[in-house]
């Protein structure tokens, strides 16, 4: 089990095109990968390519979430994840 | 030759063929199980079929879409497809739910925890709903609800439009709006007259002209009719010729004699203000602020709102522009304004009422305002929207004093304003009419309703009168207060030259509509309007009233207008 954090850099939070753009970048991943707020339990955490579940979490700017994959690649999965929440998606 | 008759809210003469708007789709029954022919594994991948269909219906519809519509086609693309979505069916699915009806109840379980997050997370309830609606019609093979996606241009035949059908309006395909229901006032008309398109609502029938129809539409007269003979077609043709002269304002409304009318434009924030200035228009006679506060959660901060206004302000250097503080409820709620229980939203908290019930939300957008003003060379005049009383004239105008603002004003839209029009503009500098509500108040008559229509137009002679009261005020009080009309009444050539004759001073408009009314005024004098106005106060119905004024201005059918 690979596990990243990453704080959330986007001004809206993880909602509206952030979430968008991050899911459907878990989506194109071969790797399954969860996300929760930092602290929660591993076992609420949800389903990263579904932006639903993302816009559910309400992830705010400046707030932590815990990345988590299993399997070959999970790691370099991860640290491509990671650079798309610590980026102001909004900004662009 | 079958033809049908409605109500016509925005000219143009036009030959198209028609393509109906799906109907609403329908709730799959309760416990609608599997069919017996069927396995659930069947199913599930029937389902996900139909939701990667929908998902690249919609991405590619993103493709060609532009700003927040972009975004929002984007968003909804991947909602279709989610996997929260979709195992939530699939697991109704194991248990023998058919697959509409797993699909439906899983969106509404989303839906429903969407709304239960509130703000902007319950605003995006709708576009889960919407994404169901298509993956239901996508499994019965009937066409999905919206706006048809075609390259062909086409006239939209629908029930009514609702706001989110904005967004996907192309209007370089849609020629033409009809709608059987909606009126003068409702969504269709307005966003058919931003657009320029013409459009019929309330007319009723339309719904069995069958897609692909060859129809003549005339926005101006209300009709519609299949099968257009030779004489049709060349109006058509005419309209398009004039049409390029009719999209050109000089600059300055005046009429025949020399009067000067100004003819100011309608805005909601500064790419609309740069739009109308390049259109011509002399100023801003309506600036609505609520592009600021809606899909807001929170009251936008002080700097957000100097931007925003200070982008409309820097389009009219030297020029006037009026700016309607926040009205927010009714068709327009605010979370963190409005009381969305309210029993009768139109009669309830809304416009200027708002500071009753959260105050200090005007107090900071006045400061922001008069921030704003400093430094840019607009002269900027302040109103607050749904004034019933002198009282509150009195405490808006005080508020204003203490931002620093010079220029108060009322708006004009509840009868009791044009009724003590005198005692309200003791108060402050200036009126202006809002027509749209003050005929719903006026008549008593939700704007929305299909079925009101007729009721729902400012030619009811009552409104005119109203109007005439407010001017009548303003020359009792004596010092020449201005008095304007700011709504969608103004955009209406035949009714432009009718406000003239009742004494209003200055003319605000969607920016499209300035050419086609100054090009009426041009024509007319002002004793030849007040002689008009006499006649639209003296007829017995609205229909009446525009029927007689059209009459007696031979201009308008040159023009098709």
């Amino acid at each position: 089990m690979s596990e990243r954090n990453a704080t959330i850099a986007s001004r809206v939070g993880l909602h509206a095109r952030p979430a968008a753009i991050f899911a459907e970048a878990v989506g194109a991943l071969p790797v399954e990968v969860t996300i929760a707020l930092e602290g929660d339990p591993a076992d609420d955490a949800m389903d990263a390519s579904s932006i639903l579940s993302l816009m559910s979490l309400g992830a705010a700017n400046g707030q932590v979430v815990v990345l988590r994959a299993e399997g070959d690649g999970a790691d370099e999965a991860l640290a491509g994840l990671v650079t798309i929440l610590e980026t102001d998606l909004d900004a662009e | 030759m079958q033809s049908f008759t409605g109500v016509g809210v925005s000219p143009g003469r036009i030959v198209g063929s028609v393509r109906q708007m799906p109907k609403a789709v329908s709730e799959p029954p309760a416990g609608e199980q599997l069919a017996s022919s069927t396995t659930a594994e069947d199913a599930a991948v029937t389902l996900r079929a139909a939701a990667k269909a929908v998902q690249a219906e919609l991405k590619q519809r993103s493709v060609s879409a532009t700003g927040a519509g972009k975004s929002v086609l984007e968003a909804t693309a991947l909602m279709a497809a989610d996997p929260m979505l979709i195992k939530g069916a699939v697991k109704l699915i194991n248990t023998g739910t058919s697959a509409e009806r797993a699909i439906w109840e899983s969106a509404a379980s989303v839906a429903e925890m969407l709304h239960n997050l509130g703000g902007y997370m319950a605003e995006r309830a709708t576009d889960v709903l919407d994404v169901r609606a298509r993956i239901v019609a996508e499994l019965r093979g009937v066409p999905a609800p919206g706006i048809p996606a075609s390259d062909e241009p086409f006239i939209l035949v629908a029930d009514d439009l609702a706001p989110a059908d904005t967004a996907t309006l192309n209007p370089a395909v849609v020629l033409a709006l009809v709608t059987s229901g909606g009126g003068p006032q409702s969504h269709t008309a307005i966003i058919a007259r931003a657009l320029g398109l013409p459009a019929v609502v309330a007319a009723v029938g339309v719904e069995s002209i069958t897609d692909g129809t060859a129809v003549y539409v005339d926005g101006a007269a209300g009709s519609i009719t299949v099968d257009p003979d030779a004489d049709q077609l060349e109006a058509a043709t005419a309209w398009a010729a004039n049409a390029a002269t009719l999209a050109v304002f000089s600059g300055e409304g005046a009429m025949a004699d020399g009067h000067l009318v100004p003819l100011l434009a309608n805005v909601g924030g500064a790419a609309d203000a740069v739009k109308a200035a390049a259109a011509g228009a002399q100023g801003v006679g309506l600036l609505r602020t609520e592009f600021c506060f809606l899909d807001r959660d929170e009251e936008p901060t002080l700097d957000e709102q100097v931007t925003a206004y200070r982008g409309v302000f820097d389009a009219f250097p030297g020029k006037k522009v009026v700016v309607r503080t926040l009205d927010a409820g009714a068709d327009k709620p605010l979370p963190f304004l409005t009381d969305a229980s309210e029993p009768n939203p139109a009669l309830g908290v809304r416009g200027y009422r708002t500071d009753f019930t959260s105050p200090g939300v005007l107090k900071r957008q006045l400061a922001a305002v008069a921030t704003a003003a400093e430094g840019t060379e607009a002269d900027v005049w302040v109103m607050a929207p749904m004034i019933s009383t002198a009282e509150e004239a009195a405490d808006f105008a005080r508020m204003c004093g203490e931002a620093g603002l010079k220029n108060p004003g009322v708006m004009v839209e509840v009868p009791s304003a044009a009724l003590t029009a005198e005692t309200i503009l003791g108060e402050v500098n200036f009126a202006s009419l809002g027509t749209n509500d003050l005929t719903q108040y006026a008549m008593a008559a939700d704007r929305q309703l299909g079925p009101l229509a007729a009721l729902n137009t400012p030619w009811q002679p009552a409104v005119l009168r109203l109007i005439q009261l407010t001017v009548a005020g303003s020359v009792a009080e004596g010092n020449n207060k201005p008095v304007g009309v700011c709504g969608e009444a103004a955009a209406d050539p035949a009714l432009a030259v009718v406000l003239v004759g009742l004494g209003v001073n200055t003319l605000s408009m969607t920016a499209r509509a300035l050419a086609a009314v100054a090009a009426v005024l041009a024509k007319v004098t002002v004793v030849e309007a007040q002689r008009l106005a006499g006649i639209a106060l003296a007829a017995p119905s609205a229909l009446e009233a525009r029927a007689r004024v059209r009459a007696e201005l031979p201009i308008l059918d040159e023009l098709g207008l």
